[in-house]
């Protein structure tokens, strides 16, 4: 009975262990363009942007929301859709990808479905709507006039912290 | 230290650390204190654990949307109505803002379709086509964000990726794994070609013809119902736009009908305080661009 108290309390220590490691390591950007803000909620100030590939330093989180430092020195809060554990490579023959690191601990930027693939399948399927797509991907809407179109027809959020 | 070696590879696998759990157990094989087929075993669960559609990163999620959009468009023509699509991306991208996953690779995009059939399809990383059908069945702003927050919450649930069938990621990420260190050969790329074009049927079959499980349809209910609570829309704009669906439902028809349970199925699976909520009367001005934008469509 002793024996398998320590054996619980070890098995305790070892996953505390694991957590402490996972929450140090730095996260990387997965998405194109991620948005720094002044405060955890979709209402917060957007500062600056962060590109795909970025490390970013964990310094806080709270509900969906991540407090990061840049590799600028710049901090603010990030939503966690925007970062991935994986350490991102964004060439081919990067120095980690060629020390072996494994396919789970590397998201390889530009690999498997890619513009290449994308390329293969157009040719093989003409009539998809590319330029259509291409159109959509063209109407933006930036976080400014996001909140200028809320305050112009009277919706008062209430928040998403 | 050899039970601290084990258990730490154990607590890795727990703690859903697939790395450290295979680093656990290279370690515990090495100490003597795992047989060569025990750390096969804790290997192989781990790579069968990640080979699933949450393995497939943002970017490719990006590409996939791409083609499944570009491909619904081949059967259901695009409104081409620059003002009315650009009132729709302002109110969709306000939506997607608040959801629980504000951030995709390239973003959320909107666009309507030029058919009154009743229909809505969400192409993964956050490509939304909404047809003229179901905007009529909108009297409002608050009801079209109630439309648009439904499909965001597919996006957020990868309910798209979810619907390609488990043999092709495991092949097409499998290659992946292993190919980490150098470019693909051709062989490789034609590899992915096919399992990226299966994939794709397998997306646009579901969206187009089958539909997603009831459970999915519930589960994006309940987040539009969140997102329109977070930005300020009207929760009851839901249950009434359901009501307004209802009315105009032909079951045997296609569209919606085929691929959603019915109106009144969905209006039954909302929480009590949303479906017994009576819709508020929108502010003139809301109410005056939704009909300046789209109440002529």
């Amino acid at each position: 009975m002793r024996r398998l108290r320590r054996y619980g309390l070890v098995l305790a220590f070892a996953l505390a262990a694991v957590a402490a490691i996972a929450a140090t390591r730095p996260l990387s950007v997965q998405v194109r363009e991620g948005m720094l803000r002044e405060r955890p909620s979709f209402l917060g100030k957007v500062t600056v942007p962060v590109a795909y590939g970025d490390r970013l330093t964990v310094l806080d989180e709270s509900a969906g929301w991540t407090r990061v430092r840049s590799e600028k020195g710049v901090e603010g809060w990030i939503h966690t859709s925007a970062l991935t554990e994986k350490r991102v490579v964004l060439k081919a023959g990067d120095a980690d990808a060629a020390a072996g690191a494994s396919g789970e601990e590397l998201a390889l930027a530009g690999k498997g479905f890619n513009a290449e693939v994308e390329q293969v399948f157009r040719a093989d399927n003409p009539e998809a709507q590319y330029a259509w797509v291409d159109r959509m991907a063209a109407m933006v809407v930036s976080a400014d006039e996001a909140a200028a179109f809320l305050a112009a027809g009277d919706v008062a959020p209430k928040g998403g912290e | 230290m050899k039970r601290l070696i084990v258990l730490l590879a154990l607590a890795a696998l727990l703690a859903g650390c697939g790395s450290v759990a295979k680093m656990g157990a290279q370690l515990g094989q090495g100490a003597g204190v795992l047989t060569e087929q025990q750390t096969t075993s804790i290997m192989k669960t781990t790579d069968a654990l990640e080979k699933t559609f949450e393995d497939i990163t943002p970017e490719q999620e990006y590409y996939i949307g791409r083609a499944v959009a570009a491909s619904i468009l081949e059967t259901y023509p695009p409104l081409d109505d620059a003002e009315a699509n650009a009132y729709v991306n302002r109110l969709g991208q306000t939506l997607a803002m608040a959801s629980d996953r504000p951030e995709t690779f390239d973003g959320y995009h909107f666009l309507l379709l030029d058919t009154d059939e009743i229909n809505a399809f969400a192409a993964p990383g956050g490509l939304i086509l909404v047809s003229r059908g179901l905007l009529h069945c909108c009297r409002g702003e608050d009801e079209l964000a109630a439309v648009l927050a439904h499909e965001i919450g597919h996006v957020q649930g990868k309910h798209g990726l979810r619907a390609i069938k488990k043999s092709r990621l495991t092949g097409a990420l499998a290659t992946l794994s292993v190919e980490a260190a150098r470019n693909l050969g051709n062989e490789d790329v034609q590899e992915l070609a096919e399992a990226f074009e299966g994939g794709i049927r397998d997306i646009t079959q579901t969206l187009v013809n089958s539909g997603y499980a009831r459970g999915l349809e519930s589960e994006a209910d309940a987040a539009a119902v969140t997102i329109l609570q977070r930005v300020g829309y009207d929760r009851g704009a839901l249950p009434a736009m359901l009501r307004e669906m209802q009315s105009r439902y032909d079951p045997s028809g296609p569209g919606f009908a085929r691929t959603h349970p019915s109106p009144a199925d969905r209006i039954a699976g909302l929480e009590a305080s949303v479906r017994d909520a009576a819709p508020a009367d929108p502010p003139a001005k809301r109410q005056r661009r939704f009909v300046a934008a789209v109440g002529g469509l």
